[in-house]
């Protein structure tokens, strides 16, 4: 019997042993054929709501929705400062400016400008993605558009249409995606923004979004100020002047919608299996949106039809990589399929990738141990293990800043007296950023000198806010807390107290209610008791803090913004006396109610300025107000870290730019070798369990025989 | 039974207009619906007008329950709540806010939530019930005290710690099965070995402790030791006799949550990738998605419904003494 068992274990042993010679990446989450495919195997956390283009604005969106649709301008790749360049365009657009009357002014004339108009050229014959929209019989007519409820039962997804056809961009798919974003019910971000530049945008909005028009209706209508002139070539105008416009171009809710798609996606059977244009968008970008299951999987395929993307042969800034221009001149995209899984949660993704089953990925604080070392002097590098496995890592400032805001309107801490300065100034010296970037963040940040982040034309490295710090050599450092002190005695609260010694009590409002968010809070606490002043923390739910927030009834909070376009002006607006919330009853975007007039006559100035010499001395001299006046203590600018393996090429930081995916490659090689020499089973602790198992069940059969076999005796009875 | 079947439907209707009622109540409570409309359409460039054409589209521009501008009737029926709360009970869910199908959405993940729940449910009972047969058959003996310790720690550990140690020990280490993931048809099966292993084995402290105890209390009674008194070996005195009659109260405890199946696990998918319904309300609830959350809080009560229906069918089954009327 013992023989017996010996000779199964044997042969299970053999057959586990045969398994791993066989297969040897059991833990692999993909079909074996795709990993040796040049396929990017990537991620998302959060579902994207929104594919529509006039209507999505998130960053996880974006991800997907830039790789799809193109809009006439795009960031170049590797330039900094960052910089606009054509897309679908031939060329830059041109500018004029004109009079009332619509006559052309000179450039030197342009402050007088009453309109701006944009003029852009498009490459000739640039063609939309394979889709059954663009179908047509022999007549010539669209023939997927009126589907009948029997053809539409048979589909469920996209992949179903098995006929699909494209054509060429012209200019009023740009033109009828201005249209679109006009109608109200499309729901677009920037309906309220664009209605105040673009002529005529406000009155076709209000007219077109009570009639709930057709496709052909919309196409038909026109605004004042869009026009188009011939296939490749259309025109807006614009209000006065307003350079930041062109920004604007560059962003998704002015890349081309085809007619055809929204005429084939109204079809109601569509929408109940969630195909539609919010769903699928269709583009001339380098790739097409094939599988959309945000429960599940997103993915990502060529655009066989994408022909006028190149990799640039230039633009490589000092100091980066020279094998970022390997590829240059290269017809793009290199990478034929991208996979995005739904992943939750951080671990399995961060073991994913160190599995290699994943090309890229964020460093979250559970891993940021495991993968980066911070030296001494704050600087961050990798762990010798990363190193080891050949992973490599971008660290770049992103165009965002995190900051403290003071409502300049309260009694206390608002005011612009300079007494009311210096309780300011003091505080803004004791909030230690430095510190809260080495402790909550990892060193991934950098403490704020002003409003405007590194990367954005203003930004000097150089000029530092002498309220808060002291030039040492080489570096700012912060001032002394005794000099904090000292403002805030100056300021009438020595010590922290009232004149009549009561201690100051100030209330910081803030939406961080989580366990997690405590040590934080506390942090804050203790940066204010250095000073003697009692922080009392307001927590709320993200929505109270909101409200709040709009009605200008919070003391002291945290608030961020990420920059829309790299432009001071998208900075230095959250600190116009314009925006403000208790100017625009809650609508303004200034939470800090700061009203400077000397700034906000600077602001104008510079908003309608294309970047100078002049221009930059104008930015200077209001950073220099807003940094003694201090309505901020001005936080910091977050650091965005990114891991990525040796066979993932020309991977760039460019936080602007979303259409990034084209220029990656992908050495499909080298990825499927090291997945197999790093997740080879391990097969013994499979035998160990099976072997324990036997073991312990064997003694239990003899135990239970031995009962049955039992005989009982019966008692001596005396 | 087919009247008490119908009856206990008829009940369910006034049960499922107080759970829609308090839905709506406390989700109304914590967000108001410009913040719902925020929350849609971003905090950027949010006009008061985007706000107010957003409300009205989706109708959240009606009163909650009592519309003083309208007459009569209408001033009940022309509120949020008897508007969205109707369409429930021939389960329209309608559109999320997102703009997608909800119904789509549901069988869409329902599948996936089952793939795993229902084998770990299957697997971990008849895990359960065997060991707990197996201790009983040692009661009093060292493995009976030494499970029972066992299970007393693995109930005291947290579900979380098995979930990461699982993932560490058997994909990250020892490279047996992928860390995370999900797939179609046999495909999945990959994918469903290790949730399905840590469901069981976090589920195995309670089940034993719970069925032992079941099953012990069937041992003490007399026709066990007439069984035994008659000579039938203790194997089949357990699988004959005791198992049998320990069914019933298992069935009180296992029927009920047959249909709540459906509803998948919100550590674990989240944790595995797992496309289910598990994390559908909780992120409903977090981007503030009402159409969302009423519709799994309502399915969420029929089935439990429908699993005490189920429940009570099934006794009439196992005991002949039983009968619904």
């Amino acid at each position: 019997m013992i023989a017996n068992c010996i000779k199964k274990i044997i042969i299970f042993v053999f057959l586990l042993s045969l398994l791993g010679c066989e297969a040897n990446r059991w833990n692999s989450p993909y079909d074996t054929e795709k990993a040796q495919d040049p396929i990017l195997f990537s991620s998302f956390s959060s579902k994207p709501k929104h594919l529509d283009p006039v209507v999505s604005y998130n960053a996880n969106e974006w991800a997907i929705l830039s790789q799809v649709v193109e809009p006439p301008l795009q960031y170049h790749y590797l330039k900094r400062p960052y910089t606009l360049e054509p897309l679908t365009l031939s060329k830059m657009p041109e500018v004029r400016f004109l009079d009332a009357q619509g006559q052309p002014l000179s450039e030197e004339d342009s402050h007088l400008a009453v309109f701006s108009e944009y003029i852009f050229r498009l490459k000739p014959n640039i063609l939309f993605q394979p889709h059954p929209a663009f179908v047509k019989n022999d007549q010539g007519e669209l023939s997927l558009g009126n589907l009948t409820e029997t053809q539409l039962a048979s589909i469920e997804t996209m992949a179903d249409f098995d006929q699909q056809s494209t054509r060429a961009l012209t200019s009023e798919d740009y033109t009828y995606a201005i249209k679109r974003m006009a109608l109200r019910q499309n729901h677009s971000p920037i309906l309220g923004t664009m209605q105040q530049y673009i002529v005529g945008l406000k009155t076709f909005s209000e007219t077109m979004s009570s009639k709930q028009p057709s496709v052909n209706e919309l196409r038909a209508a026109n605004i004042e100020g869009v026009e188009v002139d011939s296939e490749l070539q259309w025109r807006i105008r614009i209000k006065g002047v307003y350079p930041q416009f062109i920004y604007w171009l560059s962003m998704n809710f002015f890349a081309p919608v085809p007619w055809e798609a929204e005429l084939f996606f109204q079809q109601a059977g569509l929408k109940t299996k969630n195909i539609s244009l919010d769903t699928y968008p269709v583009g001339t970008g380098a790739y097409q949106l094939v599988e959309n299951n945000p429960n599940r999987q997103m993915r990502l395929v060529a655009n066989p039809n994408y022909q006028h993307g190149f990799y640039p042969e230039d633009g490589l800034s000092d100091g980066a990589d020279t094998a970022l221009l390997t590829d240059a001149g290269k017809p793009l995209p290199f990478i034929k399929e991208v996979i995005y899984s739904l992943e939750k949660e951080s671990v399995p993704l961060w073991n994913k990738f160190l599995q290699g089953y994943y090309d890229a990925s964020g460093v979250s604080s559970d891993s940021f141990d495991q993968a980066i070392s911070v030296s001494s002097g704050g600087s961050l590098s990798l762990t010798d293990e990363m190193q080891q496995k050949g992973i490599q890592f971008l660290n770049t400032i992103e165009p965002t800043i995190f900051y403290f805001g003071f409502n300049m309107a309260d009694p206390v801490v608002g005011g612009y007296s300079e007494k009311q300065k210096k309780l300011r100034q003091a505080i803004s010296i004791a909030l230690n950023f430095e510190e809260y970037i080495s402790i909550f963040m990892n060193g991934r940040g950098m403490a704020a000198q002003g409003p405007v982040p590194p990367g954005i034309f203003g930004y000097e490295a150089d000029r530092i806010n002498r309220w808060v710090y002291d030039w040492q050599p080489g570096r700012a450092s912060r001032k002394l807390i005794t000099e904090a002190k000292a403002m805030l005695a100056e300021a009438g609260y020595p010590d922290g107290r009232k004149p009549n010694g009561e201690p100051l009590v100030l209330y910081y409002d803030t939406a961080a209610t989580g366990p997690d968010s405590k040590a934080q809070l506390n942090w804050y606490r203790k940066q204010f008791n250095q000073l003697g002043i009692e922080l009392v923390i307001r927590a709320t739910d993200y929505n109270r803090f909101q409200d709040k927030m709009r009605g200008a009834k919070a003391q002291l909070f945290s608030w961020g913004w990420n920059a829309d376009y790299p432009d001071p002006e998208n900075f230095l607006f959250l600190l116009d006396g314009e925006q403000t919330i208790l100017k625009t009853s809650g609508a303004g975007i200034n939470y800090a109610n700061y009203d400077n007039p000397e700034f906000n006559r600077l602001f104008k100035q510079i908003k309608t300025m294309p970047n100078s010499p002049r221009r930059l001395t104008l930015v200077r001299q209001m950073i220099e107000i807003v940094q003694e006046d201090a309505p901020w203590a001005w936080g910091f600018y977050p650091k965005s870290l990114a891991l990525y393996h040796r066979w993932y090429h020309n991977v760039w930081a460019n936080p602007l730019a979303n259409n990034t995916l084209k220029y990656k490659r992908i050495d499909a090689e080298l990825r499927n070798q090291s997945q197999q020499y790093w997740n080879k089973p391990t097969l013994w602790p499979m035998i160990l369990v099976v072997g324990l198992s036997f073991l312990l069940l064997w003694p239990l059969r003899l135990a239970y025989r031995k009962r049955q076999e039992a005989i009982i005796q019966p008692r001596d009875v005396d | 039974m087919l009247a008490y079947i119908v009856r206990r439907l008829l009940f369910a209707i006034p049960i499922l207009i107080g759970v829609n009622l308090i839905t709506f109540a406390l989700f109304f409570m914590v967000n108001t619906p410009d913040d719902m409309a925020r929350s849609q359409l971003g905090a950027k460039q949010t006009t008061p007008e985007m706000i107010a054409s957003w409300k009205a589209e989706k109708g959240y521009d009606k009163p909650l329950f009592y519309n003083e501008k309208q007459p009569g009737l209408a001033k009940v029926s022309e509120t949020l709540f008897v508007q969205e709360s109707l369409k429930l009970f021939w389960f329209d869910f309608g559109q999320a806010d997102d703009g997608r199908q909800i119904s789509t959405d549901i069988l869409e993940r329902m599948g996936p939530s089952l793939a795993i729940a229902l084998p770990t449910f299957v697997i971990g009972l008849v895990t359960n019930i065997a060991f707990a047969l197996l201790i009983v058959l040692f009661r009093g003996s060292v493995l009976d005290t030494a499970t029972m310790v066992v299970a007393v720690a693995i109930m005291s550990i947290s579900g979380l710690f098995y979930i990461i140690a699982g993932q560490v020990l058997l994909s990250k280490l020892w490279h047996w099965v992928p860390i995370s993931g999900y797939s179609d048809g046999w495909d999945a099966v990959k994918f469903m070995i290790l949730p399905v292993l840590i469901g069981v084995f976090a589920g195995l402290g309670a089940g034993i402790r719970w069925y032992r105890s079941l099953f012990l209390e069937e041992m003490n009674k007399d026709y066990i030791r007439t069984a035994r008194a008659k000579g039938l070996s203790d194997i089949k005195v357990l699988f004959g006799h005791v198992l049998q009659n320990g069914l019933l109260p298992i069935l009180t405890g296992v029927v009920v949550v047959i249909p709540t199946l459906f509803m998948g696990s919100l550590i674990m998918e989240s944790f595995f990738g797992i496309p289910g319904l598990g994390s559908y309300t909780i992120d409903a609830i977090n981007a503030q998605d009402f159409g969302i959350v009423k519709a799994m809080v309502f399915l969420g009560s029929v089935l439990y419904i429908i699993g005490l229906i189920l429940t009570d069918i099934s006794y009439t089954y196992f005991d002949p003494r039983v009968r619904l009327s």
